[in-house]
């Protein structure tokens, strides 16, 4: 498609009116952002958007806990191989004699997600078999030096909570 | 009061000078002629001459060294490299500057007039009408041929690098 | 018991002797002279940078409220300590040199960026006197062309800088903005020949006064010797509109207010500001000149082109808009008072300039660089020569 440039006349070519124009344009604005009318900011820390965060926000990662208080995560560390900046570190433990659940035979002794590295990319809740990882929708992380931006297990547990259904697969396991 | 000045500023005249022929670099030489220029400037207000010094500032410094700059910008100009200095050339510099003083004196000498200093102009007018009221009433014709020559020599230049001559 | 009596017997018969010869020297016309610019010229700066660093953050809210923002509102009441809060993070910065960079004149660039928007000030009247004191540092004969000399050397900072920075974004930074100021200077000088010409001077002081008696240069017309007491009687004001209006005063107010055109737009394109900005283009040149710079010595740049502005302003102001005069409000001669108002109303002037630079600065896009030249050589330059024969022709015929 050939776009044909419209000919300026002698008018236009002296570009003030434009100008003009363009001038009255910004003072509209400048006069109703003024009086505080269609001002678009939100002043972040008295607002938060977090009522108009989506469903599939990705947040912070957490670990979750099912409805009978047992920790969902297994430790197959799928997770800590998908990452792609390495932020998870998990030891694996083996769950102890005469523990009620003590048919999962692992649990993770310690679960580690550094914030500093994480990038939200979602790839440990989606490869996780026991969907004991999810992304909430925390997204204000902050520490003051490296070591505060770990997260330890405790923490983790913390901010994840108890999550209801989905798996039931180690209660029909004798 | 007026004799500080004048030592200050021609002595920071001469040192820039200096700078002018002696630094190696294109850029600093520009530099020191730009300063030396101002500090000329500085030297015509200490004798109540404005214009000249305003004038000085704003064509030498302000346009010509500019584009001076721009030009030693542009085409990336090297500092200088040292060139051994030869007896003969060494020769010829004191020879050439022997002249010029011998030449100076005779000329200071010729008439006592010289070395008097010349009582300042009394002028009720502004320095500016001054400057013009002589060229244009005294000077007319000098003026205006200057101003025509000037015109022929712009125009030859924006002929000369028009990049085709048709 | 008076005031000296009073205050002489805190000191040492000595000491009062000498605080007394000290004050009878200060009372004498040269040391008089001394001290009054002395302090007109500290109390002058520390003015504007005051006024400097609040048109940074004017800046700054202006462009946002335009853009349906709020901009920095956190610091102090509505943001109102940000300049000082921006200026001790820049202070707290490291002073980084590169390494390929020519360390002298790399760091002298960015004081040769400050240096001469102040030295205009020296010039500019801001007000009518105080005391008797006139306020204007130095009111020199040649004042006009002296703002017109500094501009044309502050170009120095930012080609230095770019040359010294010895990185390709700063270079062509450098390059355009000489290239630049040196096109518009010219239009910019001869833009004002025909207010030299209608004036006869080139003090700003008599620019002024000139403007006191005779009208704004952008006005029209100028009711003659109108004061409170004329208000009352309308008949003496009606006299004295139909005296001010003339054919000759309409007749000459074309080739000004031709010159106040291509003057404020040349003064855009002479302290870099948008829609001419080529030499700090950010998308193009990331900083332009000033890329390499960090911490103070980006701060100088910085602070030097709103001092720029800011000069450029109270010229506009002064030459065009009456600088500090104001119909009905007479001069300092009139009492103290007055003489500070006549400085305030110098000062609103400039600041409504000032808003009018940022307003078009989030208005107009940027100009392409062929496009700029054009502009200034091919119709700035040639309307101001034509404007010049057109003010000569015009005040040859009015002077008749
Ligand atoms: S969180 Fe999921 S993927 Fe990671 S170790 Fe535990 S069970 Fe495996
Ligand atoms: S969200 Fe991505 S980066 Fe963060 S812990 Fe999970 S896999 Fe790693």
């Amino acid at each position: 498609m050939i776009v044909h440039r419209k000919k300026l006349n002698w008018i236009e070519k002296l570009y003030l009116p434009a100008i003009l124009g363009g001038l009255a344009i910004t003072w509209k604005h400048f006069k109703k952002s003024l009086l505080g009318k269609g001002v678009i900011t939100m002043q972040y820390p008295e607002e938060k958007w977090d009522a108009h965060l989506p469903a599939w926000y990705r947040g912070a990662p957490t670990l979750v806990k099912d409805e009978h208080g047992r920790e969902r995560c297994v430790s197959c560390q799928l997770c800590e191989f998908i990452c792609p900046p390495r932020a998870i570190t998990i030891e694996p433990m083996e769950i102890p004699e005469g523990d009620p659940w003590r048919k999962v035979e692992k649990a993770p002794q310690k679960f580690d997600i550094d914030m500093a590295r994480c990038i939200y990319c979602g790839l440990c809740e989606e490869v996780c078999p026991e969907q004991a990882i999810y992304l909430r929708k925390d997204y204000s992380i902050t520490g003051l030096n490296r070591t505060e931006m770990i997260h330890h297990k405790e923490k983790l547990y913390e901010m994840g909570g108890v999550m209801h259904g989905l798996v039931f697969k180690w209660n029909e396991k004798k | 009061m007026q004799l500080t000045l004048f030592w200050i500023f021609s002595s920071l005249m001469i040192l820039f000078g200096l700078g002018v022929i002696t630094l190696r670099s294109p850029v600093s030489c520009a530099m020191c002629l730009v300063s030396s220029f101002i500090s000329l400037a500085a030297l015509f207000i200490t004798l109540d001459a404005f214009f000249i010094a305003v004038i000085q500032i704003l064509v030498a410094a302000g346009a010509v060294m500019v584009l001076f700059l721009f030009i030693i910008m542009l085409l990336n100009l090297q500092a200088e490299e040292c060139r051994r200095l030869r007896f003969p050339v060494i020769l010829g510099g004191i020879a050439t500057i022997l002249c010029f003083l011998i030449l100076l004196s005779q000329v200071l000498a010729s008439n006592p007039q010289f070395l008097e200093p010349i009582p300042a102009l009394q002028s009720t007018l502004s320095d500016v009408k001054m400057i013009g009221m002589t060229l244009f009433h005294s000077f007319n014709l000098p003026f205006q041929i200057i101003g025509l020559l000037l015109l022929v020599a712009t125009v030859g230049v924006v002929l000369l690098s028009r990049r085709t001559l048709k | 018991m008076d005031a000296s009596n009073f205050i002489s017997q805190f000191f040492s018969p000595a000491a009062w002797t000498l605080l007394k010869s000290l004050g009878h020297l200060l009372m004498t016309p040269s040391g008089f002279f001394i001290w009054t610019t002395l302090l007109k010229s500290i109390i002058l700066l520390a003015v504007i940078l005051g006024l400097v660093s609040y048109t940074v953050y004017a800046e700054r809210r202006v462009s946002a409220l335009i853009q349906d923002r709020l901009g920095p509102n956190r610091v102090g009441w509505q943001g109102l300590l940000q300049p000082i809060a921006d200026a001790l993070k820049l202070l707290l910065k490291e002073n980084f040199t590169p390494k390929s960079a020519n360390y002298f004149y790399f760091r002298l660039a960015s004081k040769l960026a400050m240096v001469p928007p102040v030295l205009v000030l020296g010039v500019l009247p801001f007000g009518s006197s105080l005391f008797g004191v006139p306020m204007t540092i130095a009111s020199i004969n040649v004042g006009a062309l002296y703002v017109l000399a500094i501009s044309s050397i502050s170009v120095y900072g930012i080609v230095l800088a770019g040359w010294s920075s010895n990185s390709k974004y700063p270079f062509l930074g450098g390059i355009r903005s000489s290239s630049q100021m040196i096109s518009y200077e010219l239009s910019l000088a001869l833009s004002l020949i025909p207010v030299f010409m209608i004036v006869g001077s080139l003090n700003l002081d008599e620019i002024v006064h000139y403007q006191v008696s005779h009208g704004w240069m952008i006005a029209p017309c100028w009711p003659q010797g109108m004061n409170f007491h004329t208000l009352l009687h309308p008949l003496v004001l009606w006299k004295s509109f139909s005296a001010g209006c003339s054919l000759s005063q309409f007749l000459l107010w074309i080739p000004l207010c031709i010159s106040f055109l291509i003057f404020f737009i040349s003064m855009f394109a002479e302290t870099n500001r948008l829609p001419f900005d080529l030499p700090e283009a950010e998308q193009e040149l990331i900083g332009g000149y000033h890329t390499e710079y960090s911490s103070m010595g980006f701060a100088l740049f910085f602070l030097g082109e709103y001092t720029a502005m800011i000069a450029g302003a109270s010229v506009i102001t002064t030459l065009f808009l009456g600088g500090w005069s104001l119909p009905l409000i007479p001069d300092g001669s009139a009492g103290w008072w007055w003489g500070l108002i006549n400085i305030a109303v110098f000062f609103t002037k400039i600041i409504l300039l000032l808003f009018i630079f940022i307003w078009v600065r989030w208005t107009i896009p940027r100009f392409r660089f062929d496009q700029l030249m054009k502009l200034g050589w091919y119709f700035f330059f040639e309307l101001a020569v034509a404007n010049i024969f057109l003010a000569a022709l015009l005040l040859a015929y009015v002077k008749k």
